[in-house]
């Protein structure tokens, strides 16, 4: 196998908030080849967005980011603020979540593309580039001229994925890029992230709290509760025979593609999903799990391997037995 | 701009300073029922006398008849005359007014200027000594009432250091002319624009610096960073002017407030413009010229509420563009 593009290694991030720390990141790690789609699932909380900023650093000022992310072997939380904005949208570009409030809504979207391409002089034709751009994503050019609020969610969707694409980045974070779209669009919003993929040769992290999604555009998954990843392995069969309890409720929660209405309460499982101030000992799930045992309130669970290039932080796992 | 929006505004404006007139008639019928008894109060008038003067401020007729003779002439811009120089009031308020504009101009731009600059400041650096400077000080020239504000730098420059004049536009009896006469205006235009730019700078720092905490917290402007923008593009392109359009606002309908709410600075120094005249108006009463100043006072209230209006269109796509 080919040395990872981008590897992070045990990252925390804890915001800083007038009630005290939150640590919404607590021990990260996963690797991205060049080319391959992982994808990054949990419920709404439990710190997919804080993972995509920590790549980027632009999380809020105060917040306290440790590890490593290392692109291409060189660490992005270590690097000097110039060396930093270079690298910000040539290497690494986010598709950010919520397509409204992401765009300025009072500039062209023609000109927010055209100011990614000019501070980092990728071309010398900016405007021509974001003409192309927007046929990429299957938006005519003259939508460069329009104001964000002109344009219908899936059209903004795609004005966002333009922008990530303006300096040719290796890597692409796309936040739940469908999550605001209804069935139709987001089919199509999906097929046109899986065509650039494979056409433009791009690594891509797909977040979503939708593992039905995930087993569509990713060959790897891993999914996520109350900052860390509770279990990984190729996509599909995460989502056909998940291993963590986690999982399997979050499989449930959504049998078809783009059904949203559980997105806060996955079927069938219990509870809120925990604030990050207060998480639940030993294993963070016990307190909403079916098949809880009498020593995860204490176990230190991790991820321990679960058979064919799977892994899940659960006792049953560790015991050798399916939930 | 889209028409909607524009003639929207237009009409409602129009529609507001029609009320405003037809209102300000009753107003001052209501004060006052008959001027000319209070007026010439103490002298024996003979009825042929009354009568004349009666005629002579329009006072005669039924309500009705003056109320339609009030609208013909006011639509014709005749505010009638003065009681108290006899001179016609729009002749009278259109030469004062200059020098209101004048103050009221200079004044708000460096407040405005000021003021932006503050708040960004304030905002950029937010929970810093700068921050809780800058903001105590904006707090403290809010609170403070301008005429006590006037008399404090009246009392300590003028008078006890003696730097600046005391008061009015010129120096009497001054034949000054072209650079000459211009500095010595702007000398006499020190303190009271003094006086208002720190009266309303406070509120203008204060209202950026919320407006632009607000916008801090966008995610366009994570989207900015992440674009690998330098923090001050990011704060200058996409912070500052979408923070700007509450407060541009504000100075529009501002503007229009403090043409009349000068009136406590242009008495304390003195200063020639359409305060001092409604002071000195309000000493005889002067109905007419009081009536003609509020018509005035209101109309431009309308206007720059009108020209804020207006800018917000012009400056906010949202609004401007179906
Ligand atoms: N600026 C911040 N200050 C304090 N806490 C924050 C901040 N941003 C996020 N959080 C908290 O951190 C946790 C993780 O947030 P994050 O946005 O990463 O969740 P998410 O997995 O992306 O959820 P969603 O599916 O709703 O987008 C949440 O509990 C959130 O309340
Ligand atoms: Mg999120």
């Amino acid at each position: 196998m080919t040395a990872p593009l981008l590897s992070v290694r045990d990252l925390h991030v804890t915001y800083r908030s007038e009630a005290g720390p939150v640590p919404a990141v607590r021990g990260v790690s996963f690797d991205l080849h060049p080319g391959e789609t992982l994808g990054l699932a949990g419920e709404s909380g439990c710190g997919k967005s804080t993972i995509a900023g920590a790549l980027l650093k632009v999380l809020p000022p105060g917040t306290e980011v440790t590890g490593e992310v290392l692109l291409d072997g060189e660490d992005v939380l270590q690097m000097k603020p110039g060396r930093l904005r270079a690298v910000r949208w040539t290497e690494m570009s986010i598709v950010f979540q919520g397509a409204l409030h992401a765009l300025n809504p009072v500039q062209r979207v023609g000109n927010q593309i055209e100011e990614a391409i000019e501070t980092h002089r990728t071309t010398p034709a900016a405007t021509a580039r974001v003409a192309e751009l927007l046929e990429l994503v299957g938006l005519p050019a003259r939508r460069a001229g329009d104001y964000p609020h002109q344009l219908s969610g899936g059209q903004r969707q795609r004005v966002l994925i333009a922008l990530a694409l303006a300096c040719n980045p290796r890597v692409l974070i796309a936040d739940e890029p469908t999550t605001a779209l209804d069935v139709m669009v987001q089919a199509q919003v999906l097929e046109l992230l899986e065509r650039l993929q494979r056409e433009l040769a791009l690594s891509m992290i797909f977040i979503t709290h939708d593992l039905s999604t995930l087993s569509y555009v990713c060959r790897r998954t891993a999914v996520m509760y109350a900052g860390r990843i509770v279990e990984e392995g190729p996509a599909e069969e995460v989502f056909a025979h998940p291993r963590h309890p986690y999982a399997s409720a979050l499989a449930a929660a959504f049998p078809l593609i783009g059904d949203h209405s559980h997105r806060m309460n996955p079927s069938g499982l219990p509870g809120d999903p925990p604030d990050p101030r207060a998480i639940p000992s030993g294993c963070p799930f016990h307190l909403r799990c079916a098949v809880v045992q009498p020593e995860c309130p204490e176990l230190d669970v991790e991820l321990w391997p679960a058979g064919d290039g799977r892994r899940a932080a659960c006792i049953h796992v560790l015991a050798g037995a399916a939930p | 701009m889209s028409f909607g929006y524009f003639s929207r505004k237009v009409l409602a404006a129009l529609a507001t300073l029609a009320f405003v007139v037809c209102f300000n008639f009753f107003l001052f019928r209501v004060v006052e029922s008959d001027p000319v008894a209070s007026l010439f109060r103490g002298r024996n008038l003979t009825p042929a006398q009354r009568l004349e003067l009666r005629q002579e401020f329009g006072l005669d007729g039924s309500k009705g008849e003056q109320f339609v003779r009030y609208l013909q002439q006011t639509a014709q811009l005749n505010l009638g005359r003065s009681y108290r120089s006899n001179q016609p009031v729009s002749s009278e308020i259109r030469e004062r007014a200059w020098p209101t504009i004048a103050l009221v101009g200079v004044s708000t731009l460096f407040s405005a200027i000021f003021g932006i600059l503050i708040g960004i400041v304030a905002a950029w650096r937010r929970r810093t000594k700068a921050d809780y400077g800058w903001t105590g000080f904006s707090m403290a020239t809010y609170s403070m009432p301008d005429f006590w504000l006037g008399m404090l730098l009246l009392i300590s420059f003028a008078v006890a250091l003696g730097w600046f004049p005391v008061g009015g536009i010129t120096d009497t009896g001054s034949d000054a002319t072209g650079v000459a006469k211009l500095f010595d205006q702007a000398h006499h235009m020190f303190l009271p624009a003094l006086t208002l730019t720190l009266a309303y700078l406070g509120e203008y720092a204060l209202v950026m610096r919320s407006s632009l905490l607000d916008t801090m917290r966008e995610d366009y402007l994570t989207l900015a960073r992440a674009k690998g923008l330098r923090d001050v593009v990011v704060r200058n392109r996409h912070a500052v002017p979408n923070a700007l359009l509450p407060v541009v606002t504000l100075i529009a309908i501002n503007f229009g407030f403090v043409l009349s709410g000068a009136i406590a600075v242009e008495t304390i120094f003195s200063w020639p413009g359409l305060g001092l005249l409604t002071y000195d108006a309000l000493k005889g009463p002067d109905l007419p010229m009081l009536q003609g100043l509020f018509l005035v006072f209101s109309a431009a209230v309308i206007f720059f509420n009108l020209v804020a209006d207006l800018l917000y269109g012009f400056l906010d796509p949202r609004v401007r563009t179906p």
